[in-house]
């Protein structure tokens, strides 16, 4: 019934998702502490959300890079 | 089992980055494209915007003063002062101009009558990115000459002698050649990858819904569609957040020119 699965497409799209890892814990990382902080010291919490998207923005912007390139070489 | 595995695609064209490619309006004119036509409705309206909020202004604002008070207080105080401190007034209408076009152009990409986010085409990121360069170098050019300038954003201040060698050329590639690449590719990218994920679920929910026949496929279409919604709030939030950053961003490179010597 069910013969060998063939798949097509661009392996660019698989390094993608390996290279999503790293900004994804960094990410993970940026507001776990921003939590924690939170929990803390609740009063600081606008000036640690402040900080925590910029962070996030450039953490984020590995991955963002990394799904341009995924698809200028897929 | 072969209806749970549709491996054969049909007539279905996956969205890629030929959904991002429109013709010129008019042949003779290949500048006047669709992107160009939704930036300049956006400037007008953003103009129109602000300017009817600056007219009539009264100590107690009626309710749409009180509107356009919120947004100016939102880019002047909590990313202009924030971030560029006692000097902001020289900076402000640059960051307020850069917010709200950016914020238009990106909220384009949810707004029904458009749905294309004008910033998923990289020359608007280009241009934007490119223009922030040229105003944080100049800015620090102009505040502390150009070797002044260059000592500063190349040798961080506390940085042994013998470190120099590896320091100059790192921060030099980080401060002048990356920033600008990263600041346009962020934008570009949140808004294309964006822009894609609505298309997937659409148009993918669309066809598996309509033009496909086993009953899994079309439940699956119906979620999809379903789904598309909450994509629609996701994608509200990131080019929300994403206007924001590239302001903060712009207003953390020109305080980082301008800074004196701590």
């Amino acid at each position: 019934m069910l013969t060998a699965m063939e798949l097509t497409g661009s392996l660019g799209i698989v390094g993608y998702g390996l290279g999503a890892i790293g900004p994804g814990i960094g990410v993970g990382l940026i507001f776990a502490s921003v939590i924690q902080g939170t929990a803390r010291q609740p009063e600081a919490r606008g000036a640690m959300m402040g900080t925590a998207w910029i962070g996030f923005a450039v953490t984020e912007a590995l991955a963002i890079i990394g799904i341009e390139l995924a698809f200028v070489f897929g | 089992m072969a209806w749970l595995m549709p491996l054969d695609t049909g007539g279905f064209e996956a969205p890629g980055v030929s959904s991002f490619d429109f013709p010129p309006l008019f042949p003779g004119a290949p500048w006047l494209s669709r992107y160009m036509i939704q930036a300049v409705v956006s400037v007008a309206l953003i103009l129109a915007f602000w300017v009817i909020m600056a007219r009539k202004n009264k100590l107690v604002p009626s309710k749409g003063q009180y509107v356009g008070e919120t947004a100016y207080f939102f880019v002047r105080n909590s990313i202009a002062r924030d971030m560029l401190g006692h000097d902001f007034r020289t900076y402000l209408p640059l960051l307020i101009a850069l917010f709200s076009f950016i914020l238009v152009n990106n909220l384009y990409g949810i707004f029904p009558l458009t749905l294309l986010p004008t910033t998923s085409h990289v020359g608007w990121c280009y241009g934007m990115a490119g223009m922030v360069w040229f105003i944080y170098n100049g800015a620090g050019i102009a505040r502390h000459g150009v070797w002044g300038y260059l000592r500063r954003t190349t040798l961080p201040a506390g940085v042994p002698w013998y470190m120099a060698w590896l320091i100059i050329p790192l921060e030099f590639a980080s401060n002048i050649l990356v920033r600008p690449v990263t600041l346009s590719l962020r934008l570009f990218a949140n808004m294309f990858a964006g822009h894609l994920l609505v298309l997937v679920f659409v148009l993918g929910g669309e066809y598996l819904l309509v033009n496909s026949d086993p009953i899994f496929n079309k439940i699956a279409g119906a979620f999809s569609l379903i789904f598309s919604m909450a994509i629609f709030g996701l994608e509200l939030f990131v080019q929300s957040l994403q206007a924001f950053i590239f302001t903060v961003l712009t207003a953390q490179y020109i305080s980082s020119a301008i800074a004196e010597e701590h």
